[in-house]
């Protein structure tokens, strides 16, 4: 728990958390863009900027670092997160297909004119690929270090291409609250990383 | 056109052009030979053939251009250009999105329509020649700011 104790850094540390998560989304839900276009490319574009948001708390509730969600508890809503996500996948693919069979077409078969495509899919491909290996976990009776390289490896991915994706696109999201939610999930997720894969690593040495 | 993929390779061709024209000793004006445009990635997405011709689609934002013959650039007279993007009736799929315009004796078209929004991800329109006579060419103009209120796009026509 790197933040401190007490209740008043725990409410702080809620409120950053789900205000990072919901003013991007709120500005987003405020955008005038909403107005000229149909149900299903909406509902694929929030099921994106979820994804996105869903980013920020995932990594907390594996190190166990969101007040409350300590220990096995925070790992648990680490993987119903996860189970979340690629619901958000689904829907934000599935909208857009709908919306536009040929330019989602285009996106998946990597042949999009736009440059933030391929990451969107790269993305989707290792949330995909992650779930499947959480799904073999018992079954494929890999090492812990071995799981622990492939997992953070494929999450590193997911972040990454996630936010090259988001920030290039010119859409509903208002620019500064976008960029600002891009740079939290990245920070967190290199700490997340750095303190459950390297310090506490060495630290067991 | 505007993509950093179009950016880069029209920016090569046009450099390599010039300097070719150069050490030859012609000036890069008259050894401008109107190679043929390449119809652009996702250009022909949500085409839907046959936009009625139309005095307008709306207000406020022009989308404009000339038609030329490849070889010796000559303007083209007549050639009808399909026009559509997503604007502020709709998207791309809205019927009312979809017009046709003819170029005048200089080879220049123009269609006013309603503002086109970021599509997908990106500000763009949507242009289609494909009547026959020449090779068929879609094209996808991306606008360097979603406030623009104007987009422009040229055909090089090479025979069918």
């Amino acid at each position: 728990m790197p933040f401190g104790k007490g209740r008043g850094r725990a409410v702080l540390i809620w409120l950053a958390v789900l205000g990072l998560m919901i003013v991007p989304a709120a500005l987003a839900a405020a955008s005038p863009f909403l107005a000229y276009r149909d149900a299903p490319y909406i509902a694929g574009g929030f099921a994106g900027i979820l994804a996105l948001a869903l980013l920020l708390p995932k990594p907390l509730m594996a190190a166990g670092w969101l007040p409350g969600l300590e220990g096995p508890r925070g790992r648990r809503w680490h993987r119903w997160v996860g189970a979340l996500l690629v619901a958000c996948v689904v829907v934000h693919v599935g909208g857009l297909f709908v919306a536009s069979p040929p330019d989602t077409l285009d996106a998946l078969l990597l042949v999009s004119p736009t440059p933030f495509s391929v990451y969107g899919v790269t993305a989707m491909w290792a949330v995909l690929l992650t779930a499947l290996l959480v799904a073999l976990r018992r079954r494929l009776g890999l090492r812990p270090v071995v799981w622990n390289v492939l997992h953070n490896a494929l999450a590193l991915v997911v972040v990454v291409a996630t936010v090259v994706h988001a920030v290039q696109i010119q859409g509903a999201m208002e620019i500064v609250s976008k960029w600002v939610l891009c740079l939290a999930v990245i920070a967190v997720s290199v700490a997340v990383l750095f303190d459950l894969r390297i310090r506490k690593a060495l630290r067991r040495r | 056109m505007h993509s950093p993929f179009y950016n880069r390779r029209s920016f090569l061709i046009s450099g390599a052009a010039a300097a070719a024209a150069a050490s030859s000793g012609i000036t890069p004006a008259l050894a401008q030979s109107w190679t043929p445009t390449a119809t652009m990635r996702g250009g022909s997405n949500n085409y839907a053939p046959g936009a009625p011709l139309v005095d307008r689609l709306g207000r406020g934002f022009w989308v404009s251009g000339t038609v030329r013959r490849a070889g010796d650039g000559a303007p083209l007279k007549n050639v009808r250009i399909q026009i559509w993007a997503a604007t502020t009736l709709g998207g791309e799929r809205e019927p009312r999105n979809h017009g046709s315009v003819l170029t005048g004796p200089d080879g220049r078209y123009e269609l006013e329509m309603e503002q086109i929004v970021p599509n997908f991800g990106q500000p763009h329109a949507h242009l289609a020649y494909d009547d026959g006579t020449f090779r068929t060419v879609f094209l996808r103009p991306v606008m360097s700011s979603a406030r623009d209120t104007s987009v422009q796009a040229d055909f090089v026509l090479a025979p069918a």
